[in-house]
C-alpha cells in the first residue's frame, strides 16, 4: 500500500518510481502514514516549508521548542557554517505558547497537518504548566519535550545531562498532560552514557525517545579572534554529527529494545534515515538539511521508500531495528537480503555454515 | 529544468542552468535559468542559492538580490545575481561554467513598497548593493515617479551598475572613499543636497548596515520615508531558521526581534533600531533570558 506521502512528492517524474511500499509507522501508539517528520527548529510551525511541499504528507511537523512566555532568543549571528553542518545560537526566540497556540497550532490543523509540539523550560515548574496549556489541546499527535535547557534552578545545569532532573521534567509534563497523547523525551548526546539518562526517562513515564539534539560545539572567527557567535557556544548539527547519532539510537535500541526512538541528526539523503531505521528508530526527524533544501522531507520520504524496496523489505516496520539482527541465513523465502545484492558466503562464512546446520 | 513547490504563491524551488557569468569591476555577475520564479519577482526580492554542488559540505544557502529578470526569452525565465567573491561559496559560485546547475529558491523576503502617488524618489546604494536597484527604478519610473540616484563605494571598481544608472536616473551622483570616482566621501555627504534638490518624499537604500543607518536619519531629518534593504547574514532564507534576524519597532511600538527573510529584508528605515543591531534591546518582546540552543 503506496502511502500519501509517496503519491503527493513534489517532483511529478518522481511518484511513478516510488515503490509500492507501506510507509506507515507507530510512534509511541501514534500512527503516521509516512516515518519522515521535521526536527524541531528547523521547520518553524511548518507554514513557510509548506510553500515547497505538501507538508500534510509527511509523518509529522515537529514545531520549534516553545516556551511558557514570548521569547527574544539571543543576540547576532546566531549561526555559524561549520563543515557539513552548522553551529547555532538562536536561543529559542519564540512567540509563547498561548500566540502558538492560538495562531501557530491553529493554522496547522487548519491545513490538516500531524503536529508534533516542542516545549522547553526553565525550571521544572514551567514544563508543567506548558503540559498543562497543551493537556486539553486537541490535534496535538505528541509531545517533545526538549530537556536541553539550563535549569535556572539549578545553575544552569541542562536537564539533559542529569538523569534526576530529565526524570522530573518527564515526571511532571507525562502527569499533567492528556495520558492519550504520547511524551517523546528529546535527549542530548553530550552525555557519558546515554543510556542511562534513556532509562531514567523511560521509568518517569516518557513513551519514547527522540535523538539526539545538537552537540555543544563552538567556532572561532580567525579575522575577529573571537568567538563567531554571540553566545559563544552553540549547538552543532547537519550531516557531521550523523555517525555520533546512529551510535546512540543504536545503543539505547540495544539496550530499551521496547522504546520507540525518533530518530534525528544529520540526516540528508533516503540512506541517511536508513541507518538511523535500522540503528532501531521507528520514524526520523529531518532538520539542518532542510536549510538546504527545503523540499528534502518529502524528498528523503521517497528516497527511503526506494531504498527499502531496493532491500527486499515490504514494509517500513520489517526494517526498524534490523541492523541487531544477527545476519540472515540467506536472500530467501521474501524476506530482506543482507547486503543487497551480495553473497554471503564470500565475506561472511560462519553465517553460511550456520545456515547451513539450520537448514 | 525541475521545479518543485505546489503553491501558486510565495516562493519555488528550482534547478536552474547556468547561461553566463561576467565581470563588472570587482563583481561578478551570474545569469541563471530560474523557471517560474522570474514571473513572481518584484524589486527588493532576493534568491537562495546552494552552494557546493550535490554533496557540498557547505550546507547553508547564499541569499542574493535579484538584479534583474527575464520572463521569457530564449531559455524561459532567466534571472540575474550579482556578488562578490569572499568565501568558500562565492568562490564556488564564481567558477560556474555555462550549463553547470543551480538550486535556486525564490523569490524571497518582502519587496519595495511602491507609492500610490507619482513622487520624486531618491535610490541610494552601497558597492553592489544596488543590484535591486535598477527593477525599482523602473518599477517606479512606470508609476511616473521621478528617479534620482546615490551610488557609493570605497573605490571605482566597487561601484556597480554606474550605465545603468545613467540609463534610468533623473540625475546620478557617485561617491567613492578614496576619491577615485564621483565626490570623495559618503553617499550619506551628498544625500542632504539631492534630497532638498528633488524634494522626495521617499529614500530606498540597499548597502552596509552602518550606510542603511546613516541614510534612514537623514531621510527621517528630510521629512521622507526611508525603504532600506538589508543585507543580514542568513541561513535558510525561508523564514525557518531564526538566523537572519534584527531589532523593529512595530506599528504598536513594540520591539520585535524580526526574520530578514521573511519580515523584511525591506525594512522602513525609521522602524529599525539600527544601533542595537545584534543585540536584544531592552523591552523587546521576550529579552532578555539565559536559554537552551
Amino acid at each position: 500500500m503506496t502511502r500519501a506521502v509517496i503519491t503527493h512528492g513534489p517532483r511529478p517524474d518522481a511518484a511513478a518510481d516510488v515503490p509500492d511500499i507501506d510507509m506507515t509507522t507507530w510512534l509511541a501508539g501514534l500512527e503516521l502514514p509516512s516515518p519522515v517528520l521535521t526536527a524541531s527548529g528547523c521547520a518553524a510551525a511548518g507554514r513557510e516549508l509548506d510553500q515547497f511541499f505538501d507538508i500534510t504528507t509527511i509523518g509529522a511537523v515537529v514545531t520549534k521548542s516553545i516556551m511558557l512566555n514570548p521569547r527574544s532568543g539571543r543576540p547576532t549571528p546566531r549561526m555559524a557554517e561549520t563543515p557539513s553542518g552548522m553551529l547555532n545560537s538562536i536561543g529559542l526566540q519564540g512567540p509563547g505558547i498561548d500566540a502558538f497556540l492560538d495562531k501557530d497550532l491553529e493554522w496547522l490543523r487548519a491545513r490538516g497537518a500531524r503536529a508534533v509540539v516542542s516545549i522547553a523550560g526553565g525550571s521544572v515548574d514551567e514544563y508543567t504548566r506548558l503540559a498543562s496549556k497543551l493537556r486539553h489541546v486537541t490535534d496535538v499527535a505528541a509531545i517533545e519535550v526538549n530537556i536541553s535547557c539550563p535549569n535556572v534552578e539549578d545553575r544552569g545545569q541542562v536537564f539533559a545531562c542529569d538523569p534526576v532532573a530529565a526524570a522530573e521534567v518527564i515526571t511532571a509534563v507525562r502527569r499533567n498532560t492528556n495520558p492519550g497523547i504520547p511524551v517523546l523525551a528529546k535527549l542530548s548526546p553530550d552525555v557519558t552514557d546515554i543510556v542511562a539518562i534513556a532509562r531514567s526517562v523511560v521509568d518517569a513515564g516518557a513513551d519514547g525517545l527522540s535523538m539526539i539534539n545538537t552537540l555543544l560545539g563552538m567556532v572561532i572567527d580567525t579575522d575577529t579572534m573571537r568567538p563567531a557567535l554571540a553566545g559563544i557556544t552553540g549547538g552543532l548539527s547537519g550531516p557531521a554529527i550523523r555517525p555520533v547519532a546512529v551510535r546512540c539510537v543504536y545503543q539505547v535500541h540495544a539496550a530499551l529494545p521496547e522504546v520507540p526512538i525518533l530518530g534525528m541528526g544529520g540526516i540528508r539523503t533516503g540512506l541517511d534515515a536508513l541507518e538511523f531505521v535500522l540503528a532501531g528508530a521507528s520514524a526520523v526527524s529531518v532538520g539542518t538539511v532542510t536549510f538546504h533544501d527545503p523540499g528534502a522531507p518529502a524528498r528523503i520520504a521517497r528516497e527511503l521508500a526506494v531504498a527499502l524496496a531496493e532491500r527486499g523489505f515490504e514494509s517500513f516496520e520489517q526494517a526498524i531495528g534490523h541492523a541487531h539482527r544477527a545476519p540472515d541465513p540467506a536472500p530467501a523465502s521474501g524476506g530482506p537480503v543482507a547486503g543487497h545484492g551480495h553473497t554471503l558466503d564470500a565475506d561472511a562464512p560462519d553465517t553460511a555454515v550456520e545456515a547451513g546446520v539450520e537448514g | 529544468m525541475t521545479t518543485t513547490g505546489h503553491s501558486k504563491s510565495g516562493a519555488i524551488q528550482v534547478t536552474g542552468e547556468v547561461i553566463g557569468l561576467r565581470r563588472a569591476g570587482e563583481y561578478h555577475v551570474l545569469t541563471l535559468t530560474a523557471g517560474g520564479i522570474p514571473d513572481l519577482t518584484r524589486p527588493g526580492h532576493f534568491v537562495a542559492l546552494a552552494v557546493g554542488g550535490e554533496h557540498s559540505s557547505m550546507l547553508l544557502r547564499r541569499a542574493f538580490s535579484i538584479y534583474s529578470v527575464q520572463s521569457r526569452g530564449v531559455y524561459g525565465g532567466t534571472l540575474e545575481i550579482v556578488f562578490a567573491v569572499n568565501g568558500k561559496g562565492t568562490e564556488w559560485l564564481s567558477r560556474l561554467h555555462r550549463h553547470d546547475q543551480v538550486d535556486i529558491v525564490g523569490p524571497l523576503g518582502r519587496p519595495f513598497a511602491l507609492p500610490k502617488e507619482p513622487v520624486a524618489c531618491v535610490l541610494v546604494a552601497g558597492g553592489y548593493g544596488s543590484a535591486p536597484m535598477f527593477a525599482l527604478a523602473d518599477a517606479l519610473r512606470a508609476r511616473g515617479c521621478r528617479v534620482d540616484v546615490v551610488l557609493g563605494a570605497s573605490t571605482e571598481s566597487k561601484l556597480f551598475g554606474v550605465l545603468d544608472a545613467k540609463r534610468i536616473a533623473a540625475s546620478l551622483t557617485i561617491t567613492t572613499d578614496d576619491g577615485s570616482a564621483g565626490e570623495r566621501g559618503r553617499v550619506t555627504d551628498v544625500l542632504p543636497a539631492v534630497l532638498q534638490r528633488t524634494d522626495a518624499d521617499v529614500v530606498y537604500a540597499c548597502g552596509p548596515m552602518p550606510m542603511l543607518q546613516a541614510v534612514a536619519k537623514v531621510a527621517t531629518e528630510h521629512g521622507a520615508y526611508s525603504q532600506c534593504a538589508v543585507e543580514e547574514s542568513m541561513a535558510c532564507g525561508i523564514g525557518v531558521c531564526m538566523s537572519c534576524v534584527l531589532p523593529v519597532v512595530g506599528d504598536d511600538g513594540v520591539t520585535r526581534m524580526l526574520r530578514s527573510c521573511v519580515d523584511g529584508p525591506v525594512f522602513r528605515g525609521d522602524r529599525v533600531r539600527w544601533d542595537e543591531v545584534g543585540t536584544i534591546p531592552e523591552g523587546t518582546l521576550g529579552a532578555p533570558v539565559s536559554g537552551g540552543h
